[in-house]
């Protein structure tokens, strides 16, 4: 019998979470190599510092273990696991006095994704919410491989550590991980437009941090205003 | 006119759900009209694209030998409990 099996339920899924359940070493291990990271990532974004955040992690994989008869298939392994570490982390959170609601989008959700000053303004005649000045390429595709890269990601990495707990979360699911959509709303507890306005706020501001390190970059040594 | 047409200050708010292909079909013909004749947006666009590039390249940071090791005494611990693990032929 050649066949596959005709239910598309995750084979490799089921296969993992036998060899767990049967303590094979390794299957945890290749677990431990995909995950950790991430879920350090994310603890963090509850948690605020990283040796906490290790912490979290650790205590998830615990109580993913001592959880591990209870699980019934019905979500992903990976989405699971990520729901035990926001729950841990959430533990973590208000004991250290942090209370984060990743639905509660009041307060710093309403900035624009551009400065409106780089706009014409609403009095202008014709091209009112037009650019004011044109927009330069970043031309960073040249880059490949080059140290001005290598500074230009960890200005990627410092955006992202700036960013309110509730972005970073969503950009580092969808953006970094490569996450799809509806895993993040499962995990975090949102809406899908909940978590596109997330991302396209977090998004926003990389954007602009990256704008400012070319732009300073680029009129470096240049007398001129940025 | 400003009523059809998108103006680069509304087009840079619906990036995400363009890029996303979470766009109702009507915006998205709107969107790409607009991107036709403004040079600007289209480098808005792809410094957005550039942006989600390089924030994919981040490496997620490396596991630790301690971080390995703590969980592997945890794994074996919870192995070693009754019940815990089924495969240890009795
Ligand atoms: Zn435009």
């Amino acid at each position: 019998m050649s066949d596959l099996p005709s239910l598309p339920s995750r084979p490799d899924e089921s296969q993992r979470l036998a060899a767990l359940r049967a303590g094979d070493e390794a299957a945890f291990l290749a677990l431990v190599e995909q995950y950790h990271a991430a879920l350090v990532r994310l603890a963090t974004t509850y948690v605020g510092n990283p040796a906490l955040a290790e912490d979290v992690a650790q205590e998830t994989w615990v109580r993913a273990l001592r959880g591990l008869e209870r699980f019934e298939a019905r979500s992903s392994l990976k989405t699971w696991l990520f729901r035990i570490l926001t729950n841990t982390a959430l533990t973590y959170a208000k004991r250290a006095g942090r209370e984060i609601t990743f639905s509660d989008l009041a307060g710093d959700d309403d900035e624009p994704a551009v400065e409106p000053e780089k706009f014409l303004p609403a009095s202008d005649p014709e091209w009112a919410g037009h650019w004011a000045a044109p927009l330069q390429p970043w031309g960073t595709e040249g880059l490949e491989g080059r140290v001005e890269r290598r500074e230009l990601l960890r200005q990627v990495e410092a955006a992202l550590a700036d960013l309110p707990p509730n972005q970073r979360a969503v950009i580092t699911l969808h953006d970094v991980e490569g996450w799809a959509a509806q895993d993040i709303c499962n995990v975090l507890g949102l809406s899908e437009t909940n978590q596109r306005v997330l991302l396209h706020r977090a998004r926003a501001r990389v954007r602009r941090a990256v704008t400012r390190f070319i732009e300073a970059d680029q009129s470096a040594g240049e007398p001129t205003d940025a | 006119m400003p009523d059809s047409t998108l103006t680069c200050q509304e087009l840079v708010e619906l990036v995400t759900d363009y890029l996303e292909a979470a766009l109702p079909p009507e915006d998205c013909a709107r969107f790409d009209a607009h991107l036709l004749g403004c040079p600007d947006c289209a480098v808005y666009v792809d410094q957005m694209r550039a942006t989600i590039r390089l924030t994919g390249e981040l490496s997620p940071a490396a596991l630790s030998d301690e971080a390995r090791r703590k969980l592997l005494d945890a794994f074996r611990d919870w192995r070693a409990q009754p019940g815990a693990a089924p495969s240890a032929p009795a």
